[in-house]
């Protein structure tokens, strides 16, 4: 018997909602670390039962939590994140030089092939690595001191690295998404470093065409076609074909080309959701009415989703990490909103429906297909 | 022996009762409390003081016997009462959030 289980992190704790393949009954456990804010929690791929959580407080700092029973249970394992090697300034807002400083994990996310191995994308923007559980953590020193970091500067939510893309048939790829630095690209499992900007255009930058200083919110991949890229920025939506190397735009129709998510269909390639936000100094959907957007053709032409979706009234914000998709057919779509509701979808986004309204404020939402 | 008493937080990260007991070599100090502490319950490392420089959490403050000793140096003695059990060491989070 198929079913699904999502993991939801939230300002006041995480959450696990589980139904069977049908997706329409659900079971909502939790809170899990009541009163922390948990930014992420995913499970390893090879190992369902194996989940790892980034638990936060401003009192109390950062936790890694673990789980071996699919959330039931919880250990908390290392929570040391050192820099390796020269610490080094990056740029605060005001453009003046700032040391680099360890403040939260942002976005976990455990290896295809083993589930002991786990990345941690943190703030001040850096990647780590634990290869024994989440026990120790190693940086990949290689990507903050690759050249352009003193140039970084944070963005509205802080300097953090949120995105981490692990190639499924290349272990040595890697790529990750930094606010408000851009995207970056290793291809020797972490050792060297390239940003990968080139068709990124920002016009709060000084040069709108800069190598760095992006603002990208998010980046999705389908597993089968992983040079194929997708791109929600803090404006535009864009596609790279190949890796990144270049990006062009695939906003096309949509009603505003601000937003945070971005999520690519697990049987189709060419299929892919975003959540238009009405702009960066009104974060909810224009008009009060939330509606997921999807095109079919990779960009360009999207189709606006929203049956069981709130279509007035609704100023709710959807953030970076808090969509997610089964590998059901056909397929389960989930997003949750800063009003903390879980919305899902079990027919590819065609209808929706809440798996709850009444949550904390939902940072991020992931699902495990389970089989 | 030194009783501690956690924020609510930390005694459910810890699994641990509202007081403690600590054995603490003399003198004691709050960085020995603290040391005592975190090998006694290991998932308290890094949520009361920094696990690289030992400087406090700035959100976090000691009281004892009426006093906040949080400004005081990390090896200065305890209080009298603190440190022949009369006295607990409150360990404090600050007020804030929503």
């Amino acid at each position: 018997m198929s079913g699904v289980r999502v993991l939801a992190g939230t300002a006041k704790g995480a959450f696990v909602l589980s139904a069977d393949g049908a997706r329409k009954r659900w079971q909502v456990d939790g809170p899990f670390f009541g009163g922390w804010e948990v930014y992420h929690l995913k499970g390893a791929p090879a190992a369902p039962d194996r989940l790892y959580a980034a638990q936060w407080t401003a009192w109390h700092g950062q936790l890694i939590q673990r789980s071996d029973d699919g959330g039931r249970t919880w250990e908390p394992v290392g929570n040391l994140f050192t820099f390796d090697g020269h610490v080094g300034k990056h740029q605060w807002y005001d453009g003046s030089p700032r040391r680099w400083e360890f403040k939260r994990v942002w976005h976990l996310e455990p290896a295809p092939n083993d589930p002991d191995q786990v990345y941690a994308g943190v703030e001040d923007a850096a990647l780590f690595r634990s290869s024994d559980g989440g026990q120790s953590w190693q940086e990949l020193a290689g990507l903050r001191n690759h050249g352009t970091g003193p140039r970084w500067q944070p963005g509205a939510g802080g300097l953090c690295l949120h995105t981490i893309l692990l190639d499924p048939h290349d272990s040595r790829r890697i790529i990750v998404a930094i606010s408000a630095a851009g995207t970056f690209r290793t291809d020797d499992g972490g050792t060297t470093w390239r940003p990968i900007n080139r068709g990124l255009r920002s016009d709060y930058l000084p040069d709108p065409d800069a190598e760095i200083g992006h603002c990208v919110h998010r980046i999705a991949a389908h597993p089968a076609a992983p040079d194929r890229l997708f791109m929600q920025k803090h404006w535009d939506v864009l596609r790279s074909d190949d890796g990144g190397a270049e990006w062009y735009e695939v906003s096309g129709n949509l009603p505003t080309d601000f937003g945070f998510v971005v999520e690519v269909h697990p049987h189709e390639p060419e299929t892919v959701f975003v959540v238009p936000i009405t702009s960066d100094s009104q974060h909810y959907p224009p008009g009060g009415q939330l509606r997921v957007y999807r095109s079919r053709s990779g960009g360009g032409e999207w189709e606006p989703l929203t049956r069981g979706l709130p279509q007035r009234d609704c100023y709710v914000n959807v953030l970076r990490d808090a969509m997610a998709v089964d590998s059901l057919e056909p397929c389960g779509v989930y997003f949750g909103t800063t009003g903390g509701q879980i919305y899902a979808s079990a027919d590819g986004g065609d209808s929706w429906a809440p798996i709850v309204r009444d949550l904390p404020r939902v940072y991020s939402v992931e699902v495990q297909t389970l089989r | 022996m030194i009783r501690v008493i956690l924020p609510a937080h930390l005694r459910a990260l810890a699994r641990a009762d509202h007081e403690l007991q600590l054995e603490v070599d003399e003198p004691a100090s709050v960085r020995r409390v603290l040391d005592a502490l975190e090998a006694a319950y290991p998932p308290l490392r890094g949520t009361i003081r920094d696990p690289l420089t030992g400087s406090r959490r700035p959100f976090v403050r000691f009281f004892a016997c009426g006093e906040d000793l949080s400004s005081r140096g990390p090896d200065e003695p305890l209080p009298a009462p603190v440190a022949r059990g009369a006295e607990p060491l409150r360990i404090v989070g600050a007020i804030a959030g929503g």
